[in-house]
C-alpha cells in the first residue's frame, strides 16, 4: 500500500495544467544514460501483512518482565507515566517540524522552554538548549565548546566515562589536533593522584562522569577544584535521575553538563532514539550547539516565545557554526519535561531515592551469595558492579533461559576486570522480585 | 479584502489565551504520578551516600495533578500547526504524511522495551530488522555498504566526512578540502569544518546548476570530496551529474550526495547510478518518520565498496541463521554515537519501505515531482520562479517583486500564509534565489490541498498589492503576533 492519493483523474488534471502529454516530459531532462531504477525489493504489504511481519519479528525478541531486567549500563528502565506517552502520541507535536514558524509553533516552543527551565533546576546550570542527539555526542559536542572557549588544544577525560562515549569523542577529534589524556582509574574511581599530574595548563576541559560507568561516585569536587585551578572548563556526564538525591554540578562547580536523558520518560528501543542532556553557565551561551528556545514578546506585547540566538547555527553561520547539528532529538525532551512535571518536586526525589535504597538492598543480598563480591569500594547510586566466581557471560545465558536479564559483563569494556557484573536496579523492582533475582543468580553459579 | 476562513484550526483552540507555564501552575503538594511505596528496609541516607554529595534540597520542579498535566500540554499542543493538522509545505523538509500503523509498530513491546545490550539470541528479531534494512537501503541508493547508526542527516554528513578524511589517509594522501556549491544546505559547510576541512564554496551558473567550469578551477588534488544535492536546493536535477563525477573523480575526489531531496529520486533513479561514491538519507524526511517538532530523525549512510572498511561500527552480520553485532575492522572511524542507532526511526523506515515495495516507492517520487509542477504551474503567473523549469519535488517561487514595489518580503507572505491556515514555506534559502519562498508540498497532499494553497497565495499576492500593511503585519489570527526575535537574541531569557 502506498500514501498517495493522486487517482488517474487527478493526473489527467494535473498534467494538463502544467501543460505537458506525459509525466515523462517533467523528467526528460535527466539524462538518458543514466539507469532509471528496477528495485529489487519486496512486494507491497497492506496494513494487516505488514503488523503481521513486523509482529513477527517483535516475537523473536525476548520481552521480559521489566522487575527481571537488571541491566543498565547507559540505558535504564523506568516506569513511564502513561501520561507522557499520551502526549507524545499527539500529532499536533509529533509531525510538526523544528519550529521556523514561531507564531504557528508556540505549542512546541513553550514546551522546549519549559524543558530547558527543568534541566537547569535538576543540573544547576544557567541555561540549557532544546536537546541533542544523545548522551556520547552530547559529550563531544560540550568538549568543542570548551576547546573553543579556552583555546587550548588537551582535554583530560576520566577512564571511568562509558567506553562508547570515550570512543564517540575520539571520533569526533579524529581530524584535530587534541590529544586527549587518559585519567586512570583506581578503586573504581578517578585516581586523584596521577589526574594532579595529568591535567595542566594546556588542558581545556575535564571530564568526569558522575555516577561514572562503573555506577561509582566521583570525587567531583576535588576534580572541580584541579580543573578551575588550572583554567580548564569542568565537564560533567550525568545520570539524570541520580539528581533527585546527589547535588547538582552546578553546586560544585562544573561548567558544562551533558548526559543521557533517555531514563527521563523514555524507551529503551534497543538503544534509541534517546536524548542528549546538554546545560552550562550562562556566559558560554553564545557557544552552545543546536537550537535554543527563549521568550520574548509579540508585536502586542504579549509574552511568546522563538528560537534564538540562531547565529550559533549552521543555517546561518554555516562553515562558522557551532555544530552542525540541525534535527534534534525535540520529542524525546518533551517526553522529559512531562515526565518531570508528572513527578514534581516530592516524586522526582521519591524517585532517586527508590532507585538508590533498592539497589543498595539488591547489593546486600547479592554480596552474600559465596563467591560474589563488590568489585569496588565506591560508594553508588542505582548501579554498581560485583566480581563473580563464574564468567558472568555464562551467568547471564543461565539467567536468560530462566526468564531474567543479568547485568553487562564489564569484559567487553576492558579485560582486566573480566569477571566484573555491572548490575542496576531501580523504582521497578519490588522487593519480592529483588529476592526473586538473587535466588536465580545463585541458581545460575 | 475580507478575513480568510480558518478552516484547518482546530474549533476548541484556545486562541490567544495565554498559556500560562509549567512553573506558575505548580501547587505544592499536587502529584501526577505515585510510586508504590518503598518495600525494601529504608537505610540512612548518610549510610550509603557520602554527606557532602547529597541534595537536601529536592530540585524545584513544578507539582501539577495529572488533570492538570495533561490540559497544559493539550493546550499547548493546540497552539501548533502540524503536519497532520495543516498543509506543511516547508522546502527542504519533505513533510509527507505519517502513516499511523508505523507508531503501532515501533511500540510494540518487543521493539520498544528492548535494551541495547540485550544478548543477542534475545534480539534476533532487531537485529534481522536491521540487517535486512541495511539491504533494502544498499539496493534503494545503489550503494555497497550501509550504516545506520548517525542519528540525522548533519551526523550522516559527519560521518561520512571523517570516512572520506580516513579514505584519503590510507592511501598516503589526506587532503584537506571539501567543496560545496553556493546553493548548499547549511550543514554541508558546517559538517566539513567540523571533520577538520577547509571549505570552499563554488558558484552556481544561471540556471541554478553546479557550474562545470567553476568546478574545475576548484577541485584540486587536495580536494577530498564534493558534496552535492541532486535535484539540488532549487529542486532543479542537476543534469550534469555524470560530468560533474568524472571531473571530480578524476583529481581522486569522492562524489557525496546530500539525500535531504531523495524523496524526488526514490524508486526513480539511484545514487550510486549517478557517480556517487557517498550519500546520506534523511529518514525523517523520505521514509516518513514523523519529525516530531525537530526531531528525532535518522541519517542512514551508503557507500561504494572502496569505502566500506571505513564505516562505523558495530555492524550487524548474519551468519549460521544467526544475527550477530560485530566490531568493525581496523579502518573504521570509530562510533559516532552510543549505541546502534535510532533504532525506533528505523523500525518504522522498515515498515514503510516493506509497506510501499518497489511500485509505491516509485510512486512517492512520480507523485512528489507531479504535485511540484502543478502547484508551481497553479502560480506561476502570480509569483516569478527562480528558474521555470521544469522542477523536481520542489521549487523556488520568489518575492523579490512584491518586495520591490510594495515592500512585501517573503517573510511577511510566509507569516500571512499562517492566517490562512497554511504552514509557510521555507523562506529566504538557498542564499542565492533573493526572497526566496521554498515550495515542497510532497506526494501524499491531494489535488485540492494544492488549489486551496495556491489560492491562499494569490490572495495574499492581491493583498500585498491593495493593503501591504495587512501582509506586513501578518500573523493576525495566530496565537500571537509577530515575534521580536530581536529582542530574544539581545536579552535571552531561556528560561524561568
Amino acid at each position: 500500500m502506498d500514501f498517495v492519493p493522486i487517482t488517474p483523474r487527478d493526473r489527467e488534471i494535473m498534467l494538463q495544467t502544467i501543460g505537458v502529454p506525459s509525466f515523462e516530459a517533467l523528467i526528460d531532462g535527466i539524462p538518458e544514460v543514466i539507469p532509471r531504477a528496477d528495485l529489487r525489493v519486496p512486494r507491497p504489504l497492506s496494513e494487516p501483512e505488514l503488523l503481521r511481519l513486523c509482529g513477527d519479528l517483535a516475537a523473536k525478541n525476548r520481552v521480559l518482565d521489566p522487575e527481571a531486567c537488571f541491566l543498565g549500563a547507559g540505558a535504564y528502565s523506568h516506569w513511564i507515566p502513561a501520561s507522557v506517552r499520551y502526549i507524545t502520541s499527539r500529532g499536533e507535536f509529533l509531525t510538526a517540524y523544528t519550529p521556523y514558524q514561531a507564531e504557528a509553533s508556540q505549542g512546541t516552543l513553550q514546551a522546549m522552554y519549559e524543558f530547558q527551565s527543568l534541566l537547569c533546576e535538576l543540573t544547576g546550570m544557567e541555561v540549557a538548549n532544546a536537546s541533542l542527539y544523545e548522551g556520547a555526542s552530547a559529550l563531544a559536542e560540550a568538549i568543542l565548546l570548551a576547546l573553543r572557549e579556552t583555546g587550548r588544544s588537551r582535554v583530560a577525560m576520566a577512564h571511568t566515562v562509558h567506553p562508547e562515549y570515550r570512543q564517540t569523542v575520539k571520533t569526533y577529534l579524529k581530524q584535530s589536533q587534541v590529544r586527549i589524556m587518559d585519567l586512570p582509574v583506581r578503586n573504581g574511581v578517578t585516581d586523584l593522584k596521577t589526574a594532579g599530574t595529568e591535567v595542566d595548563s594546556k588542558t581545556a576541559a575535564v571530564v568526569v562522569q558522575m555516577p561514572n560507568a562503573f555506577g561509582c561516585l566521583e570525587p567531583v569536587e576535588e576534580l572541580s577544584e584541579l580543573a578551575h585551578r588550572l583554567g580548564a572548563l569542568l565537564i560533567v556526564v550525568v545520570n539524570p535521575v541520580s539528581l533527585g538525591i546527589l547535588r547538582s554540578p552546578g553546586s560544585y562547580g562544573a561548567d558544562v553538563v551533558v548526559g543521557e536523558g533517555q531514563p527521563l520518560g523514555n524507551e529503551l528501543a534497543y538503544g534509541g532514539p534517546y536524548l542528549g542532556l546538554f546545560a552550562c553557565r550562562q556566559a558560554l551561551v553564545r557557544k552552545v550547539p543546536g537550537r535554543i528556545v527563549g521568550m520574548t514578546r509579540d508585536a502586542h506585547g504579549r509574552r511568546g516565545f522563538t528560537l534564538t540566538l540562531q547565529t550559533r547555527e549552521q543555517h546561518i553561520r554555516r562553515a562558522k557554526a557551532t555544530s552542525n547539528i540541525c534535527t534534534n532529538e525535540a520529542m524525546m525532551a518533551m517526553a522529559a519535561a512531562v515526565y518531570l512535571g508528572a513527578l514534581g518536586k516530592e516524586g522526582f526525589r521519591e524517585l532517586a531515592l527508590h532507585n538508590l535504597q533498592k539497589a543498595h538492598y539488591l547489593f546486600d543480598q547479592l554480596v552474600k551469595i559465596p563467591g560474589v563480591r563488590a568489585l569496588f569500594p565506591a560508594p553508588f547510586f542505582n548501579e554498581f558492579a560485583v566480581e563473580m566466581p563464574i564468567d558472568p557471560e555464562r551467568v547471564n545465558r543461565n539467567l536468560l533461559a530462566a526468564g531474567f536479564l543479568g547485568g553487562f559483563p564489564l569484559k567487553k569494556w576492558d579485560r582486566q576486570w573480566k569477571d566484573g557484573w555491572l548490575l542496576c536496579a531501580t523504582e521497578i523492582h519490588g522487593r519480592a522480585a529483588l529476592d526473586r533475582f538473587v535466588l536465580a543468580v545463585q541458581k545460575a553459579l | 479584502m475580507k478575513e480568510p476562513f480558518h478552516s484547518e484550526k482546530p474549533p476548541h483552540s484556545p486562541g490567544r489565551i495565554q498559556e500560562p507555564l509549567l512553573k506558575e501552575l505548580s501547587e505544592p503538594g499536587r502529584r501526577a504520578f505515585v510510586l508504590p511505596s518503598l518495600d525494601v528496609p529504608q537505610r540512612k541516607l548518610e549510610e550509603l551516600l557520602p554527606a557532602p554529595l547529597i541534595r537536601w534540597e529536592p530540585a524545584a520542579l513544578p507539582e501539577l495533578s495529572e488533570r492538570d498535566l495533561v490540559k497544559h500540554f493539550m493546550r499547548l499542543a493546540h497552539l501548533n500547526f502540524s503536519g497532520e493538522t495543516n498543509f506543511y509545505p516547508l522546502g527542504s523538509c519533505t513533510m509527507k504524511y505519517n502513516p499511523k500503523v508505523h507508531e503501532e509498530i515501533a511500540a510494540m513491546p518487543g521493539f520498544a522495551k528492548l535494551h541495547p545490550y540485550m544478548l543477542e539470541e534475545g534480539a534476533q528479531g532487531i537485529l534481522a530488522l536491521l540487517y535486512e534494512l541495511e539491504q533494502l537501503f544498499r539496493e534503494i541508493l545503489g550503494m555497497d555498504a550501509v550504516t545506520l547508526q548517525p542519528a540525522a542527516g548533519a551526523q550522516g554528513e559527519l560521518t561520512a566526512l571523517l570516512m572520506a578524511a580516513a579514505f584519503h589517509e590510507a592511501k598516503g594522501k589526506p587532503r584537506r578540502k571539501v567543496v560545496v556549491p553556493d546553493s548548499a544546505h547549511g550543514t554541508n559547510p558546517a559538517s566539513a569544518a567540523l571533520g577538520g576541512f577547509e571549505v570552499v564554496e563554488v558558484k552556481s551558473n544561471s540556471r541554478g546548476r553546479v557550474s562545470l567550469s567553476a568546478l574545475a578551477q576548484a577541485i584540486d588534488e587536495d580536494v577530498a570530496v564534493f558534496m552535492m544535492t541532486n535535484p539540488n536546493t532549487l529542486g532543479l536535477f542537476e543534469e550534469e551529474v555524470l560530468e560533474v563525477a568524472a571531473l571530480v573523480h578524476e583529481k581522486g575526489a569522492l562524489m557525496y550526495l546530500d539525500g535531504a531531496n531523495m524523496n524526488a529520486l526514490l524508486g526513480l533513479l539511484r545514487p550510486g547510478d549517478m557517480g556517487f561514491d557517498m550519500v546520506h538519507v534523511n529518514i525523517h524526511k523520505t521514509f516518513s518518520i514523523p519529525h516530531g517538532s525537530g526531531g528525532p530523525g535518522g541519517g542512514p549512510v551508503g557507500v561504494k565498496a572502496a569505502l566500506k572498511p571505513f564505516l562505523p561500527g558495530p555492524v550487524v552480520i548474519q551468519k549460521d541463521e544467526l544475527y550477530r553485532q560485530e566490531s568493525p575492522g581496523p579502518l573504521s572511524i570509530g562510533r559516532v554515537r552510543s549505541f546502534g542507532g535510532n533504532v525506533g526511526a528505523m523500525v518504522r523506515a522498515y515498515a514503510y519501505i516493506r509497506a510501499l515495495g518497489a511500485e509505491g516507492l516509485r510512486r512517492v517520487s512520480e507523485g512528489a515531482i507531479l504535485n511540484a509542477n502543478y502547484l508551481k504551474a497553479l502560480l506561476k503567473d502570480v509569483y516569478p520562479m527562480a528558474v521555470d523549469e521544469p522542477c523536481m519535488h520542489e521549487f523556488i517561487a520568489t518575492a523579490k517583486e512584491l518586495k520591490a514595489k510594495y515592500g512585501v518580503k517573503a517573510m511577511d507572505i510566509a507569516k500571512r500564509l499562517l492566517d490562512h491556515g497554511y504552514y509557510a514555506p521555507t523562506i529566504c534559502f538557498p542564499l542565492i534565489v533573493e526572497e526566496a519562498l521554498m515550495v515542497e508540498p510532497s506526494e501524499t497532499e491531494s489535488r485540492q490541498a494544492l488549489e486551496g494553497f495556491a489560492e491562499a497565495l494569490k490572495r495574499i499576492e492581491q493583498e500585498a498589492r491593495e493593503n501591504p500593511v495587512r501582509v506586513q503585519s501578518a500573523p493576525h489570527r495566530m496565537p500571537v503576533s509577530r515575534l521580536d526575535e530581536v529582542q530574544a537574541a539581545r536579552e535571552p531569557n531561556l528560561r524561568w
